[in-house]
């Protein structure tokens, strides 16, 4: 097990590192100077040269590679070129709206999901399974952004039960805030609510299908009494792992959800600043979100190896 | 992998004509977009394209079926010719994914716990850990947006799906009794994997390809309404929604038809997809996602 | 029983009374929407308008500042002195102004602010406003002279501009998160990507404002914006990004739509130097392909203001030159056909932003085709499009509003994006730099107006209006916006 970590362990760190060439190098090649694109039509030359030389741009680009790896190392992200205000706040800041939209988009997702899932499996083949499948169809087909506009037109225009966007902050309120990310977070949930719901049902058909449940239905057991007592035990490993999978997407991919509702969230916060070319910002981001998903992945694997030694094995 | 499942016997008769319902749906609505597509390029009832400015934001009456946008350009018209731009871009994604991620995959299974099949299946996690819009919208910075841009941009997250897909039953398939006579027969990995391992993983592949081109036409549609994808006066249904957004108080009809045109062209794929998978592959029947 | 019947009425009364009593007091905070955040809030160290919506007139004054009509006022200054060959100007300056800091602001801070802007190593994005000045000299803490390398009649008009604020030397080191000012407000508070908050500065040496507190709201998304108004998110949304929302709110009794003009020459841009646009009579059928009136209904759901040459129609020395490029698509495929392009040109359009360049670009490429110009169109970000556009000059066709006031200098520039700098336009403008007649200077302006017009140098298309919409109650938001202000110290609510 030690040899098997140890190993995964190394190739994490190939991978961050290889992650790391490939947005720093990505982010360089992208036409655009930040500095003139801050001081516009009318900046003179020499003030552009003098503001990038403020904002350490003249530097090469291997140097400021090297400057960026090793200040992420020790925590520092570096100051942001336009806002010029530390990344890590920036990004702490912004963690607040982002991490809890995530955090309601599965809580919402899953409570959707579970009950669903679980009632399409026991009955097979009934009504209420035809329904739940065909739900998640339309919820999977449905494009969320077009989803979020109906939803701010329905309930914000014109019922004026939340308001169209924004977020008041913490300090506000708790349920304020919950409150703002209402609609956002239902936005979010409805695909991946049905996406869970899918695998959901089809893992606890499945488990149904296994041995030992089957020598225990042979037992006496009801189907309905099988499914409640081995198969949703056995199903929450792939669910789980689609869980896992999903927060790390809704964590960056709330992109667009984030600029319908104006919410000033991490992927908002890349967006804008791509546009502005503030690329430490960028590269910061991506890069803590990349790591995000490979560390998600990584406790992933370690716990199936532990569950599963012929994995150690194979890998 | 021999032993059929038997807890699908259990499933009625009237699940069988249910499933193959859900494939009919998805073959009529996945038939009636890509028909519309395929019309577009010798008749549409307006010229798609052409601005006229004085009969803008018209709702949908017996000459302009769906109405008409802010420019006075005909919705149906449009949305006939959006289904070629979704199509093709999806389709071609799909095409890059195929092409470039089954011969990883298959590398990777034929040289499994070796160095190569250790990078193929890291890269693939790596490109998996990437978000993959920020990479679109990075894409886009460097090349600037375009029709094809969206498509390396959707057909790179291709890549990885069908290469742990084709690798993951590749894989099983090493393992079988005709493939271990071929290689004692002395034919080499790569002989294998083109006649014995490739013909037997075409169905799998057939089926994520379906569930990838529906998901390829979300992309798009997403790509397009940030502005990323196809250029205008090319119409594309994510472009339109984008459009159609101020406007959608004024004119509701500019935001509906667009979404709806989406919705069903997913639902169909989807539907078709899961048909197919029943068809192709009853062992999957309940893999699906 | 009874005594606490009553008891419980006069309670109740009470606190009828003091809420009723709340609710008449008129209204003294404010939010405000906008739709680009500023990156930071130095406005002499940027560009981005952005910074000047939040803090010109607010937290920043400078000696001279903007009145709404465009006219130049005192700010700082009280008076100045102008000597008679026009290279020293003495500004006294107003008593008993400090900073937000609580220092006196005097000679020394401005002397300061503008030794800071012209300096080798400034970052003042407008650099070339301080470009005539030779020297700055404290004569005493009310007094300033500022001594000039050559005459420049629009030296006043220069030191009114958001990036000629006057800012403390002790602040500078952290202006950029912390503004230290002399305006009515301070900063309170900035939720980066979301808002930022003004409060009422108690200590301000002019008049007192009525507003208490004031919140920027950033929006964005043009349709976000439309529903934050909707919902009554905002109070106010000014240069509201979707022009075809504002029948809506004006139709709305809650709301009312501010319609005034900006400095913003929404134009065509033609590269001059690339061909085939280096021949005349390929730009002048250029501009005879366009109908502007399609473009301002079309694009800009009929809010704009034709024009016909670079320069704003509310400024007293336009000239309405919309003749020499009247719409006239068959004069324009016959100017092609002399130019021995009969069989058509296909060229590149490159678009910013904006919406007024986005959905103005498919006017007009639709126009074009018209006349057998075929243009590819690409989309492009603002930095994509500095670099391609601005500083490349690798286009053909750009759409772009050049916001900033009398900024018909641009065509001397030689260097400048769409390359024109003709050595007669270079001699008008040297003319206008020495002269201060007022009468001579209009006719010099509209000299140099004609010649662009009738060289075609771009295509000219319409001053961009500004757009606002506020709530009913909101008195004195400014409807023309002749510097990107959002100016609110003479905002009130009405009850």
């Amino acid at each position: 097990m030690l040899r098997y970590t140890l190993k995964r362990l190394l190739s994490l760190s190939v991978s961050l590192l290889v992650a790391s060439i490939v947005i720093f190098v990505t982010i360089e090649v992208v036409p655009g100077d930040p500095a003139f694109y801050m001081l516009g039509f009318n900046a003179q030359p020499d003030t552009i040269a003098a503001l990038r030389e403020e904002l350490g741009l003249n530097v090469s680009a291997f140097q400021r590679y090297v400057n960026w790896v090793s200040g992420m190392l020790t925590g520092d992200f570096g100051t942001s070129y336009t806002y010029r205000t530390p990344v890590a706040d920036m990004i702490g800041d912004r963690m607040w709206i982002s991490l809890p939209l995530a955090l309601y988009a599965l809580l919402l997702s899953t409570l959707i999901a579970f009950p669903a899932g679980i009632l399409a499996a026991s009955k097979r083949g009934s009504v209420a399974d035809t329904l739940v499948m065909g739900t998640t169809q339309l919820g999977v087909a449905i494009p969320n952004f077009w989803f979020a506009m109906l939803m701010v037109l329905v309930f914000a225009i014109n019922l004026r039960w939340f308001s169209a966007g924004g977020f008041p902050g913490w300090d506000g309120g708790f349920w304020l805030a919950v409150k703002a990310l209402t609609l956002p977070a239902i936005s979010l949930a409805l695909p991946q609510a049905s996406i869970l719901a899918r695998v959901m049902r089809s893992a606890l058909l499945d488990t149904l299908g296994e041995d030992f449940v089957r020598s225990a239905r042979a037992k006496g057991l009801t189907r309905r009494q099988a499914l409640w007592r081995h198969a949703l035990r056995n199903a929450m490993i792939p669910v789980l792992t689609i869980i896992g999978l999903q927060f790390s997407f809704l964590l960056a991919g709330a992109i667009i959800i984030e600029n319908v509702f104006f919410l000033p969230g991490l992927g908002r916060l890349v967006f804008q600043s791509i546009s502005q070319r503030d690329l430490i910002v960028v590269e910061s981001v991506v890069m803590l979100l990349v790591f995000a998903v490979v560390i998600v992945n990584f406790s992933v694997d370690l716990a199936y190896a532990l569950v599963d030694p012929r994995l150690r094995r194979r890998s | 992998m021999t032993a059929f499942d038997t807890s699908s016997n259990e499933a009625s008769v009237l699940r069988q004509v249910l499933r193959s319902r859900s494939l009919i749906i998805g073959l009529v609505l996945s038939a009636v977009f890509i028909g519309a597509a395929l019309v577009s390029y010798v008749w549409t009832p307006f010229d798609a394209e052409a601005l006229n400015i004085p009969t803008k934001l018209k709702t949908p009456d017996a000459v302009h079926w769906f109405g008409t946008d802010h420019f006075g350009r005909d919705i149906f018209s449009m949305i006939m010719v959006g289904a070629r731009t979704s199509i093709a871009v999806a389709l071609i994604a799909v095409g890059i994914g195929i092409l470039l991620g089954v011969p990883l995959g298959l590398a990777s299974a034929a040289r499994s716990g070796g160095w190569l099949d250790e990078v193929i299946m890291r890269g693939n996690d790596l490109v998996f850990a990437f978000p993959a819009l920020l990479i679109a919208i990075m894409i886009t910075a460097v090349f600037g947006p375009s029709a094809v841009n969206a498509i390396i941009a959707i057909g790179i997250f291709n890549i990885p799906v069908f290469a742990r897909l084709s690798r993951g039953s590749a894989l099983s398939l090493w393992t079988r009794d005709y493939v271990l006579s071929a290689r004692v027969a002395g034919k080499g990995a790569l002989r294998i994997s083109i006649e014995h391992i490739l013909p037997n993983i075409m169905n799998l592949l057939i089926v994520q390809g379906t569930i990838q081109f529906s998901l390829g036409i979300l992309a798009e549609a997403g790509l397009s309404y940030v502005g990323l994808g196809a250029q205008p006066p090319i119409p594309s249904w994510g472009r339109m929604l984008a459009d159609s957004q101020t406007l959608i108080t004024l004119a509701p009809h500019m935001a509906l038809f667009p979404g709806f045109a989406i919705l069903l062209t997913v639902l169909g794929l989807n539907l078709m997809g899961d048909g197919l998978r029943d068809l192709l592959d009853p062992r999957l029947r309940n893999a699906r996602r | 029983m009874i005594y606490g019947k009553t008891g419980f009425a006069v309670a109740a009364a009470l606190a009828f009374a003091i809420t009723g009593g709340v609710a008449q007091a008129a209204k003294t905070d404010i939010v405000v929407g906008l739709q680009l955040e500023p990156p930071h809030l130095d406005p002499t160290g940027a560009a981005a308008g952005a910074i000047d919506q939040v803090v010109y007139s607010n937290v920043f004054e400078g000696l001279t500042r903007f009145a709404s009509d465009g006219s130049i006022v005192p700010g700082l200054a009280k008076s100045w002195e102008i000597s008679d060959d026009g290279l020293t100007y003495i500004f006294q300056l107003n008593e008993g102004v400090t900073f937000h800091d609580g220092s006196a602001m005097d000679a020394e801070d401005v002397k300061f602010s503008l030794d800071r802007a012209r300096a080798e190593d400034s970052t003042n994005a407008q650099k070339p406003l301080f470009a005539d000045i030779a020297s700055v000299e404290v004569m005493d803490p009310m007094s300033v002279k500022v001594t000039l390398s050559k005459q420049n009649g629009s030296f006043l008009f220069n030191m009114a501009w958001g990036d000629a604020v006057i800012v403390a030397p002790e602040s500078i080191a952290d202006i950029k998160t912390k503004p230290v000012g002399t305006g009515p407000f301070v900063l309170s508070n900035w939720v980066q990507g979301d808002r930022i908050e003004l409060a009422r500065n108690p200590d301000y040496w002019g008049e007192a404002v009525s507003l208490e507190k004031a919140t920027f709201k950033f929006i964005p998304d043009p349709t976000a914006a439309f529903a934050a108004v909707m919902a009554e998110d905002v109070n106010a949304f000014m240069a509201f990004p979707a022009p075809e929302n504002l029948p809506q709110f004006d139709a709305d009794p809650r709301f009312k739509v501010l319609v005034g003009s900006t400095e913003g020459e929404t134009i065509l841009a033609i590269n001059n130097k690339m061909p085939p646009f280096d021949n005349v009579k390929v730009r002048e059928a250029i501009a005879h392909a366009i109908d502007r009136q399609a473009i301002i209904d079309g694009a800009m759901f009929g809010y704009g203001t034709p024009i016909g040459t670079h320069f704003a129609p509310h400024n007293p020395a336009y000239l309405d030159l919309t003749a020499n490029s009247a719409y006239d698509p068959e004069k324009s495929k016959a100017l092609l056909a002399e130019a021995g392009f009969a069989d058509g040109i296909t060229t590149t359009l490159k678009l910013p932003p904006p919406s007024y360049a986005r959905r103005g670009g498919e006017i007009i490429a639709s126009q074009l085709k018209a006349v057998g110009i075929t243009v590819e169109i690409s989309n492009l970000e603002w930095a994509q499009w500095l670099e391609q556009v601005f500083r490349g000059k690798d286009f053909g066709l750009s759409i772009v509003s050049h916001t900033e006031p009398m900024d018909i200098g641009i065509y001397g520039r030689e260097d400048y994006y769409f390359q024109y700098g003709k050595p007669e336009f270079q001699a008008l403008m040297a003319d206008l730099d020495a002269s201060t007649d007022p009468a001579e200077r209009t006719s010099i302006l509209q000299a140099a107006q004609t010649m662009i017009s009738e060289d075609y140098v771009n295509a000219y298309l319409f001053q961009l209006a500004n757009t606002g919409v506020a709530n009913m109650k909101i008195e004195g938001l400014w409807a023309n916006a002749p510097t990107q202000a959002i100016d609110l110290t003479g905002v009130s609510w009405t009850d």
